[in-house]
């Protein structure tokens, strides 16, 4: 420890393994790098030398307790910049209702399909109001990675939002309920117990509408909880058995003609739980989707918000992995299955199995896996104690683990942010750049998840996009986004060009690059070395409007790519940067 | 390891002997290359929002489909702008399709009606969904079956194949293209290049030019590899041939770029493209207006790339597609509402046009889906699978189109 110099490459310094660890190949200057790529989204200035000086393992255990860090400076970016991240879906839906249906609304009252100009304005600021939701939540995740302490919750809100997957595209209402599923739903229960978190997705409004389970009810000829009342014949409180306003009866009615939908209860078990080789049965689909009937969402009039129906729920006995559900039961047959999915055993193994990819390797060891599902088993599903067993294990600190696993493009955007020192950005360009690199924000359309390996998108199309991508980042344009932003960058402006090189491969590669990519770094000149005048170090166009961003269009979905424009000419240490942010060591944690 | 980084690794060797890329370009993407020259290709277009087939490929055979459109049916031909392009004495074209027309009298455009999904769905995003994986009512497939396709006909294990090989002229990697066999996805080919001025370009290739031979530095080579074709191929410069005139529309120029792939023969085989605006529930106008509109962009554009590629269309089949029709009847707005069973157009040389396909399930009542709809009489999976084994040669159906047996030819082709 206590080394300044950088490094050339890992291999050339040889410290002694963290005291507190068992057998850790990793250097110690390596450990404080990978735990800020692996439970953290990258360095920012200062990192390194704040883990290093409280030690990597108090570091982690810091981690593992999100509630004890401050996070006040975040607190207040979120409170200044955005309107929409608190609100429930209900009060979304009602403020910012559908274009979709507000443009048929309107074309219907004026008969022969023409809008007024009153007409078209509302519609244009509905549209407006759609986007800024949409568009809101995604830069608000990029904020998050970028500016908050607790990290590690952050790197396990990206894990659990990708698991327990959503799609925004789904439909206009799924909109409206990303934002309390992200805030209210997922973060607050990412290091918690599994089955809570399990639980509170099969209520929230998002899942149930995306997985379709909010209109699966009990097939025709099954006996369901409650009947609707014959017509004419209703209650003298003007409500039926299923405790209805009419209206509200009427729209039930209306799906009553429709059945049970498999949907959530085939991915609850595949996806969620279990997972594919579970070994559950299709009869187990079955039964889990007819347990799960009548866990709907009220209609936006009512709120937009959870509700068991006992008109749409299925009566029958049910038998879901062996365990018999009674008959004549209604919110339990839901409960129930919950219960046995999150303590099923293929469960901790597909959990474990999950953590320890996302966290370690590609192809993670059977050993650790099983250790990490021991843990699940034995702490009734506490996510912090699994996690902690993945993360502080010797497989975690490995050589082999060293930048064993290729940046997502969520992660390529918030690590090249945070080395750079930027400020976020509220507007959704940055959450357009992560589109543009191929995995937009809430935009997965199947409920699988972005794929975790690398092999299944480090291609042809990614690597040209993440090249321009990180000049971009370092030609000064990006709002809030400086190339001199990194650590020690304006102590480097007047340095030799090697000191500048092994400058930027410190704060940006983590203090290792190959000799090959070094060398590439340190083929130029650094005129202000040599006396030169000192413009060349400038971008050009600083001041120039940003050509290279996407337009705004659909809330950074679809991001529209770094083009058209002028290409950025950078020079001296900005180019050094674009390049080390476009090398293939940065592509990797 | 995939098979291309394996690949490729051999090429990262052979860059830093010191061999020139000139002679790597060569290598990797001359006579080795399957069927770059003039091999088949496969343009799905897609029309997202469900096109009303009813409108689209006109049954004025059909009384009923008068009785029930008072306000926006297309009128039997009778020459001019006003009244359908009679096709075969039942079916016409809307009129704003006109310019497919030469097509079908020189035999190269296929109709093909009432089909669509076997799924009952009238959503567009579980509908679409099911259209582009190729497996409809299955939520869980992970891939799109173009996808499936490219993956499962990698017949050469050592070929090198194309980084083009499969293009989609969108911002996002469709749903119908992703999966494990690498594809790109572009706006525009422009975009298509390092964006970088001075020598950054060539520093960021030597970066990736040298060092080991992993996932990221196979996939930075193969990208240089396909940087230097696409330019070497000059797109800026292109011309259109034989007078074909792209429409400015975002549609026509992504068609034009299709065809400026396709001729610059940097081995393209599946290209994809999609348009929307079909989602007419309100006022959606018959001869004329806002269908008539978004027809006129689609039909310019198909007819100027037919033009531009002239003989090429010989192994070339345009297929489009759109995730499902709309009621038979019309609305309380002058619109339609969802529906099921759609249209499909097959265009082509290997395409046997002059004849609208599939088995009419009729527009009377008791005929209707669901007393509503357009009946299904061709799951989508047919033609797909057609087009797969008999214009591109696929030989593993299953693996496009698991647990779908194909239930006889329609006879799309030939």
């Amino acid at each position: 420890m206590g080394e300044i110099e950088a490094p050339r490459s890992a291999g050339s310094v040889a410290v002694a393994a963290a005291s507190s660890g068992g057998h850790r190949e990793q250097t110690a200057d390596q450990q404080v790098a990978h735990v800020l790529s692996r439970l953290a989204f990258g360095a920012r200035p200062g990192d390194v030398e704040r883990v290093r000086s409280i030690g990597v393992d108090a570091w982690i255990e810091r981690q593992l307790h999100p509630e004890r860090i401050d996070d006040s400076p975040l607190d207040h970016f979120l409170a200044a910049n955005y309107q929409t991240l608190t609100q429930r879906p209900g009060e979304l839906e009602q403020r910012y209702p559908s274009p979709g249906q507000l443009r048929n609304q309107l074309v219907g009252r004026g008969g022969d399909g023409a809008l007024s100009a009153a007409d078209s304005a509302r519609l244009r600021q509905a549209q407006l109001g759609m986007r800024q939701i949409t568009g809101e939540v995604q830069s608000a995740r990029i904020a998050r990675a970028v500016l908050t302490e607790r990290q590690t919750l952050e790197v396990m809100t990206d894990f659990w939002l990708n698991h327990f997957s959503v799609f925004e595209g789904k439909g206009p209402r799924e909109r409206y309920m990303i934002a309390a599923y992200e805030n209210r739903v997922i973060r607050p229960n990412a290091l918690g117990k599994f089955r809570t978190l399990l639980g509170n997705v099969a209520r929230s409004e998002a899942m149930l509408f995306y997985l379709d389970n909010w209109q699966s009810q009990a097939d025709s000829g099954r006996p369901r909880l409650a009947q609707l009342p014959q017509r004419g014949a209703r209650g003298g409180r003007g409500r039926g058995r299923g405790g209805l306003p009419p209206q509200q009866m009427q729209q039930v009615a209306q799906r009553l003609r429709a059945g049970l939908n498999e949907n959530y209860g085939r991915e609850l078990l595949e996806l969620h739980t279990l997972g594919v080789d579970g070994g559950y049965t299709q009869d187990d689909v079955i039964n889990t989707a007819r347990a799960f009937t009548g866990w709907t969402i009220r209609g936006p009039q009512q709120g937009t918000e959870f509700q068991f129906q006992p008109l749409m729920h299925d009566a029958g006995e049910k038998v879901v992995l062996g365990h018999r559900l009674a008959a004549r039961r209604g919110i339990e047959d839901g409960e129930d299955v919950l219960d046995i999915v999150a303590r099923h055993p293929a469960t901790a193994t597909h959990i474990a199995f999950k953590l320890a990819r996302r966290f370690v390797s590609d192809s993670p060891s059977t050993a650790l896996v099983d250790r990490a599902a021991a843990t699940f088993t034995r702490t009734d599903g506490d996510i912090r104690e699994t996690l902690r067993t993945i993360i502080t294990s010797d497989e975690f600190f490995a050589g082999a683990a060293w930048r064993g696993k290729v940046k997502s493009p969520f992660e390529v955007v918030a690590s090249a942010a945070r080395a750079l020192g930027a400020q976020p950005d509220p507007s959704p360009r940055m959450a357009g750049l992560v589109a543009f690199l191929g995995q937009p924000i809430y935009g997965h359309q199947a409920p699988n998840g972005w794929p975790e390996t690398g092999d299944q998108w480090m291609n042809t199309g990614a690597i040209l996009n993440r090249i321009n991508f990180g000049m971009a980042m370092a030609s000064g344009r990006l709002p809030g986004v400086s190339p001199f932003g990194f650590a020690n960058a304006d102590a480097l402006r007047t340095e030799p060009l090697d000191r500048q090189v092994d400058g930027v491969i410190s704060a940006l590669l983590g203090g290792d690059a190959s000799p090959e990519t070094r060398a590439v770094l340190v083929s130029g000149q650094n005129p202000l070395a040599k006396g030169d005048a000192g413009t060349m170090l400038e971008p050009p166009d600083a001041g120039a409007p940003n050509p290279m961003m996407p337009p705004g269009g659909r809330g950074g979905r679809g991001g529209r790519g770094l083009g058209p424009g002028p290409a950025p000419q950078l020079r001296g240490l900005p180019l050094i940067v674009g390049l080390a942010l476009g090398s293939p060591e940065f592509q990797r944690r | 390891m995939q098979r291309r980084y394996f690949v490729k690794s051999g090429a990262i060797a052979l860059a830093t002997m010191g061999l020139s890329p000139s002679f790597l370009r060569r290598m990797t993407f001359g006579v080795e290359l399957p069927g770059a020259e003039k091999g088949k290709v496969l343009i799905c277009l897609f029309q997202r929002g469900a096109a009303d087939a009813l409108n689209v490929v006109v049954p004025f055979g059909e009384r009923a489909y008068y009785q029930m459109r008072p306000n926006i049916a297309i009128p039997a031909p009778k020459g001019g702008v006003a009244s359908a392009i009679d096709l075969d004495g039942f079916f016409g074209l809307h009129p704003a399709l006109a310019p497919l027309k030469p097509l079908w009298d020189r035999g190269l455009l296929a109709p093909i009606h009432a089909v669509g999904s076997p799924s009952s769905t009238r959503s567009h995003f579980d509908a679409q969904d099911y259209m582009e994986s190729g497996t409809p009512n299955v939520k869980g497939t992970t891939d799109g079956w173009l996808n499936r396709y490219l993956a499962a006909a990698g017949t050469c294990e050592q070929c090198q194949v194309s980084p083009f090989r499969a293009v989609s002229m969108t911002p996002q990697t469709p749903r119908i293209l992703q999966g494990l066999a690498p594809t790109v996805a572009m706006d525009s080919l422009d975009q298509f290049a390092v964006r970088s001025g001075g020598d950054a370009a060539a520093r960021l290739e030597a970066l990736y030019r040298t060092g080991s031979a992993d996932l990221v530095h196979g996939a930075g080579n193969e990208m240089f590899d396909a940087v230097k074709m696409l330019k070497s191929a000059n797109p800026q410069r292109y011309q259109p041939e034989h007078g074909a005139d792209y429409p400015r529309s975002q549609f026509g120029q992504r068609l034009k770029q299709i065809g400026q792939l396709i001729k610059s023969n940097v081995g393209l085989e599946i290209a994809f493209a999609d348009i929307g605006g079909w989602d007419t529930h309100v006022n959606q106008g018959g001869v004329q207006g806002q269908l008539a509109n978004r027809l006129d962009d689609f039909a310019k554009s198909i007819s100027a790339l037919t033009t531009d590629l002239g003989d090429r269309m010989e192994n070339v089949v345009v297929l489009t597609m759109s995730e499902f029709g709309r009621m038979a009847r019309q609305n309380g707005n002058g619109g339609t509402d969802h529906g099921h069973a759609g249209a499909m157009f097959a265009i082509g040389g290997p395409v046997r046009g002059g004849k609208v396909h599939g088995k009419w399930p009729g527009l009377g009542r008791e005929q209707l889906f669901e007393g509503r709809d357009l009946a299904l009489t061709t799951d989508f999976r047919t033609v797909f699978a057609e087009v797969a084994s008999g214009h591109l040669g696929a030989t593993k159906a299953a693996t496009v189109f698991p647990g779908f047996v194909v239930p006889g030819a329609l006879g799309l082709l030939g």
